[in-house]
């Protein structure tokens, strides 16, 4: 396989060596932290495409979702019964303001919350611990809509949520994930959008002491979808497990930035992004920014993006950055590394009798077998290697 | 009993200086349980004919034949090549990561019988040719050549060459880069296997070291694309003494 590799061991990194590896030009100059969030639309200039955070965007597809007025489509929720000691409630556009985390950090976003016609809040009381995951789809009828979504998790209480977009819409959302003291959240978001849909997402997640997250995303269908995924690390023995699967076919661009802030003493971050891309116009895209603030001592950190390109033409930009404020950590590195699968792979494999359909499979199911079993929900497991392989079915049914 | 019938073989390869003629009219017949040992020196264009058997798609066969029991090879795919008979251990296997050796041999076998091998004899297979090549068994669970060493590389097509068991094997420099004790354990391996299944075998070299511990059959050495001179064993033997240069000299 032909590999470009970057890895760094920041390990014994001091303050002064904080430093990037960006693919372009230039690392941001000022720090991460110090990109403006607001609930007000001005804060937020119409993003043309030249911005840091929107160089590798699809801006004119996404342009629908920067415009500030209200639209007439909704996702249609459904969702099980809900067990004790789980809520879900409409708050008010004012309300929701006060119960996020964090204010937007991006123009669609701030649409999305200014436009959602209020919040929806997905509320766990302290001390529940659910079994069951809790499991939301969200189906477009392929109108705009824009949501605000609040999942709170009280105290000591420990839950799997997993959210399932389906069908089409031109969709902003802005989610507000707030995980209480020693409580734990394994939340997973499916993007299986048909292959219309246009999706741009702001997840803002912020730990409390002890709290514990995992957070899954798949992104499998759309033909944009745009995930901005911040964890903040605000309470000491935080820690937050981020991992990402992505697979796009010819006509999709799927964008995944994250941002891990330490901003208190011993709290860890693990990051594990793996994508595929097949097709002349696959086009994926995924930026890992951590920063370990001054105050951050013992900070453990690792994140990793791995790509394979099963096709010509495909392009996966891969940029982490890490940001050191303090050399009193742990441990702190980043791996980012895109491989092809070449001619020379598909021939060996075909000189054994493999087909050239099962060849990919051997390869794809190999490059996602580890990460798929990280994600901690049976049900979502089960479906999702086959919900690859149809994937790649489609890339054959492309070819012919 | 089968029989690899190549006539008057012509492959051409594109260079950044334009087409290039490499095999220039090869003629070659092997039948089941025969070794032929192909020897030549570098650029002589004894892989180009490996590569062209198995149908990799940097060579365009410009004219000839290629037959195995009558069925016309070069129409086929290169994956129904090996289903037909055809194995090619190559020279510097590829690696392929993030498929283990067990999942890779499982999936090779089941497309070439056509259907998943029993899962006890497969298993008591695997592990019996791994100890027979002296391959640790946490092979198994590495992926495909991936940090592998020279030798176990190789050891590791000659391993797919006994589980596979096709009829007509072409091992290219499987004896380069190999010290004395690896070169005995793959020879051996190469011996067992056309023992038990009778495979037809097309060895190329560049030494003819490797001859001491398989004995060919025919010796035909390769010479500007095609063979310059062939006889038995003797011939390989007048090799080692007097080298390449004669043919070279006349080429």
């Amino acid at each position: 396989m032909t590999t470009t590799d970057l890895t760094t061991d920041h390990s014994r990194a001091t303050a002064d060596e904080a430093h990037s590896h960006g693919l372009a030009s230039t690392p941001p100059n000022a720090s991460r932290a110090d990109r403006p969030k607001s609930f007000e639309l001005d804060v937020f200039p119409v993003p043309s495409g030249r911005e840091e955070q929107w160089r590798f965007s699809a801006v004119r597809d996404l342009a629908p979702l920067f415009v500030d007025q209200p639209v007439d489509g909704s996702l249609a929720w459904s969702i099980d019964a809900l067990p004790a000691g789980v809520r879900l409630t409409e708050v008010s556009v004012a309300d929701a303001r006060e119960r996020s985390v964090s204010e937007p950090g991006d123009r669609a976003s701030a649409i999305a919350a200014a436009h959602s016609g209020g919040a929806r809040a997905l509320t766990v009381a302290p001390g529940s611990v659910i079994d069951k995951p809790i499991t939301i789809t969200m189906h477009g009828d392929g109108s705009e809509a824009r949501g605000h979504l609040l999942v709170e998790v009280g105290a000591n209480a420990e839950v799997s949520v997993v959210i399932e977009r389906t069908g089409s819409a031109t969709y902003s959302e802005f989610i507000s994930v707030d995980v209480g003291q020693n409580a734990g959240l394994n939340l997973v978001l499916l993007q299986t959008w048909e292959d219309d849909a246009v999706h741009s997402g702001e997840v803002h997640a912020k730990l409390s002491r002890d709290a514990r997250l995992r957070g899954s995303v798949v992104t499998l269908g759309g033909k944009v979808v745009r995930l901005n995924t911040t964890a903040s690390l605000a309470g000491e023995g935080s820690s937050v497990d981020l991992f990402g699967l992505y697979f796009a076919d010819s006509g999709q661009h799927q964008e995944h930035q994250l941002f891990v802030d330490h901003m208190v003493p011993n709290c860890r971050s693990r990051v594990t992004y793996k994508g595929a891309l097949a097709g002349a116009s696959a086009r994926t895209v995924w930026i890992g920014d951590v920063l370990i603030r001054k105050e951050a001592e013992g900070t453990d950190t690792y994140e990793l993006n791995r790509n394979l390109v099963l096709t010509d033409g495909a392009r996966a930009d891969s940029v982490p950055n890490l940001e050191i404020e303090t050399g009193l950590i742990d441990g702190a590195g980043h791996a980012s590394a895109t491989g092809r699968f070449d001619e020379e792979q598909m021939f060996y494999l075909r000189s054994r009798g493999i087909s050239e359909s099962e060849a990919r499979k051997l390869v794809v199911r190999g490059f996602f077998a580890d990460l798929i079993q990280e994600i901690g929900v049976p049900e979502v497991e089960k479906g999702l290697m086959n919900a690859i392989e149809l994937e790649l079915d489609m890339v054959e049914a492309d070819d012919e | 009993m089968s029989t690899l019938v190549i006539t008057d073989l012509h492959v051409s390869v594109e260079t950044p200086e334009g087409t290039k003629e490499i095999l220039r009219g090869v003629d070659l017949t092997i039948d089941s349980g025969h070794v032929h040992a192909i020897m030549g020196p570098n650029g002589s264009g004894k892989s180009t004919l490996a590569y062209s058997i198995a149908g990799h798609p940097k060579y365009t066969i410009t004219s000839g034949t290629v037959t195995l029991d009558g069925e016309d090879v070069l129409e086929m795919s290169v994956d129904e090549r090996a289903k037909a008979g055809i194995f090619l251990a190559m020279q510097y296997p590829v690696e392929v990561p993030g498929v283990s050796v067990s999942n890779f041999l499982r999936t090779a076998k089941t497309a070439i019988d056509g259907e998943a091998p029993k899962l006890r004899t497969w298993v008591k297979d695997v592990k019996s040719s791994m100890a027979d090549l002296r391959m640790d068994p946490a092979f198994a669970e590495r992926n495909v050549n991936e940090g592998f060493s020279g030798g176990e590389k190789k050891r590791h097509e000659i391993l797919q060459m006994e589980l596979l068991e096709p009829k007509i094997a072409i091992l290219d420099e499987t004896d380069s880069g190999l010290d004395v004790d690896a070169l005995r354990i793959v020879s051996e391996g190469v011996n067992r296997v056309k023992d038990k299944t009778n495979v037809g075998v097309l060895l190329i070299t560049h030494y003819t070291r490797i001859l001491n511990y398989i004995t060919p059959d025919f010796v035909h050495v390769f010479v500007d694309g095609r063979v310059a001179e062939q006889g038995g064993p003797e011939l390989a033997e007048r090799l080692e003494a007097e080298g390449y240069d004669r043919y070279l000299t006349k080429a």
